[in-house]
């Protein structure tokens, strides 16, 4: 994997997801936004469709890698490009699974070449694109090094928990550049998050619940779990002396505020911790506006600690 | 926390006697305390090969028992009656009714993942969960679940139209599941949710519950999707015996996912 990265990434087809044209706004904005300010070009995938997400498996997990597969099909067909960058962890997980599956797994091509052509496009194959997050692509598309140089406004004071959820490191066989040594990123304890947020300044917190979940399959279909176990990512949050919880997938984000008002009007639990995008605090570092960044989009209302830090 | 076991002696087997007297010893009270004999007799020989033949369940069978999954489960540190591991021995063994007793909540596997990560047989416990909360429904063990009515709600609109928007999917859902959207939690989020968004955004927001985002030119993929979807679904429903209700099967797989985006 080493290391032409930073000409790599310089421009890469983006794909957003249906969740960031809805209840994840706030993160296309602000990650459009970071790249726009470091110089990354993002080019969005043509007439692109859903993953999948957490559902479609289980309807039938091969739909679910057909649907994954066309989105890289027309990245790599339809724009000519060798990287594909979706910045929610559902889509990330989504093709990077189909990627393994279309690698090890004969049936799987079969049942995507069969929608693929009955559908009257050319099948994605294995090997064709390089899927990354939103992650991979500051970390090695300009480095901590690099990001230094460009904050205008330090994030000191922000103390911060990197929450990376589930589907960011699980299961690890389908993220084979991961736990290989120094410089990659580790599935147990995740820190590319960590590494970003430090170099603008931020001090981040040892959280223990890095990759814990948020319930988010069954935010809605089975809240009271969902909650509970928001909770214990809240608390531990606040526990470990963090103000701000920074979050990478909209899933997680918005079960994490969503569940933060439910525990209070349901069960009489308020916890105060704010909860951001790392492309939201990664934006306000880089000197960007809050509204740039979107954090006027957020329902966690983190107006009040970002005046107190001068970030706002 | 220590893995939770479950108690294969069960209160109403134990069975005590005021006044027992045998073989004129008179054991009244704490000492005619009895465990009833328990006979298993109802194992369903097939229940592996049924849950291999259902997608995620198809390494059932390389379990051996380490009980890592339910070490690593997130919902087991909520509940401590969700014990993948047991349930597969279940499986595995073929006690069906068994199996049944934990029907209610085998569906709240929230894909986590976490017992995929550390089980080192490439089980892929989650899938297990998965395969057996779909088994119990297609063999008319347990109602659709929240859960699958979600799943359906959803994979309804990608195969429709390519992509959802979460709004209609969580209007839907609350429709099929007869909750009112009017609860106070969520009545406060949409507050905050609205607290610092400009007029236009707003306009934007309400315009989005009039033009559904779609797929260009998305007809042929969905065709081609639901023909797959429907004889995956006959297929399975022939790998439990079910072969009587294929033919209502293909009849509703003229139209699968009937309850499409409103």
């Amino acid at each position: 994997m080493t290391d032409n990265r930073t000409d790599k990434y310089k421009k890469v087809a983006y794909y957003p997801g249906c969740a960031l044209e809805g209840t994840g706004h706030a993160y296309n904005r602000s990650t459009k936004e970071v790249g726009k300010a470091l110089g990354l070009e993002l080019e969005d995938v043509k007439n692109w469709n859903c993953c999948g997400a957490m559902e479609v498996k289980n309807i039938d997990p091969k739909v679910q890698t057909y649907l994954s597969s066309r989105v890289m099909s027309q990245a790599v067909n339809e724009m000519g490009h060798s990287v594909v960058m979706a910045p929610c962890n559902g889509c990330y997980h989504n093709l990077k699974k189909a990627e393994y599956d279309l690698k090890n797994d004969e049936t799987s091509r079969q049942v995507v070449d069969r929608i693929s052509s009955k559908a009257g496009h050319k099948t994605y194959h294995a090997g064709e694109i390089e899927t990354i997050h939103a992650l991979d692509w500051i970390k090695h598309g300009i480095g901590e090094e690099g990001l230094k140089s460009r904050v205008k406004k330090s994030l000191k004071g922000m103390k911060v928990a990197n929450y990376y959820g589930c589907m960011y490191t699980r299961p690890r066989h389908i993220f084979p550049e991961k736990d290989q040594g120094a410089g990659s990123e580790s599935t147990s304890r995740p820190h590319f998050m960590d590494d970003l947020l430090a170099a603008a300044g931020a001090a981040n917190v040892d959280f223990p619940l890095k990759t814990a979940c948020c319930g988010g399959a069954h935010t809605l279909s089975d809240s009271d779990m969902s909650t509970k176990l928001v909770l214990n990512i809240l608390k531990a949050a606040e526990a470990s002396g963090a103000n701000v919880i920074a979050t990478e997938c909209p899933t997680c984000h918005s079960g994490l505020e969503m569940h933060q008002i439910r525990a209070e009007k349901k069960f009489g639990v308020k916890t105060n911790v704010k909860i951001l995008y790392f492309t939201q605090l990664l934006g306000l570092a880089l000197g960007l506006t809050p509204k740039k960044v979107g954090v006027h989009e957020n329902m966690s209302d983190s107006f009040g600690l970002l005046e107190q830090q001068g970030l706002a | 926390m220590a893995i939770h076991e479950k108690h294969l002696i069960r209160p109403e087997n134990i069975k005590s006697h005021e006044k027992l007297v045998l073989d004129g010893i008179d054991i009244s009270g704490h000492w005619s305390t009895f465990i009833e004999t328990r006979v298993v007799k109802d194992y369903n020989e097939d229940l592996q090969e049924e849950i291999s033949a259902l997608p995620g369940g198809e390494n059932v069978h390389r379990c051996w028992q380490c009980g890592s999954c339910t070490n690593a489960c997130t919902v087991n540190a909520i509940n401590p009656d969700f014990n993948p591991r047991y349930w597969i021995y279940l499986i595995r063994m073929g006690m069906e009714s068994e199996l049944l007793r934990d029907k209610e909540i085998i569906w709240q596997c929230v894909s986590c993942n976490k017992c995929t990560y550390v089980c080192p047989r490439e089980v892929a416990p989650e899938g297990v969960m998965k395969a057996t909360a779909h088994w119990l429904e297609l063999k008319g063990h347990t109602k659709p679940s929240p859960s699958t009515i979600f799943d359906d709600v959803f994979s309804s609109q990608v195969i429709n139209t390519g992509k959802i928007e979460d709004g209609l999917v969580v209007r839907n859902f609350f429709k099929r599941t007869g909750q009112s959207l009017n609860q106070p939690w969520l009545v406060e989020m949409v507050k905050r949710m609205m607290a610092h968004l400009p007029v236009t955004m707003l306009m934007k927001l309400g315009l989005s519950t009039v033009v559904h985002p779609r797929t260009q030119n998305w007809g042929a993929a969905r065709d081609a999707i639901n023909e797959y979807v429907a004889e995956q679904d006959a297929h399975h429903r022939k790998a439990l015996g079910l072969e009587g209700l294929v033919e209502m099967a293909k009849q509703e797989a003229a139209a699968p996912f009937k309850h499409a985006a409103e």
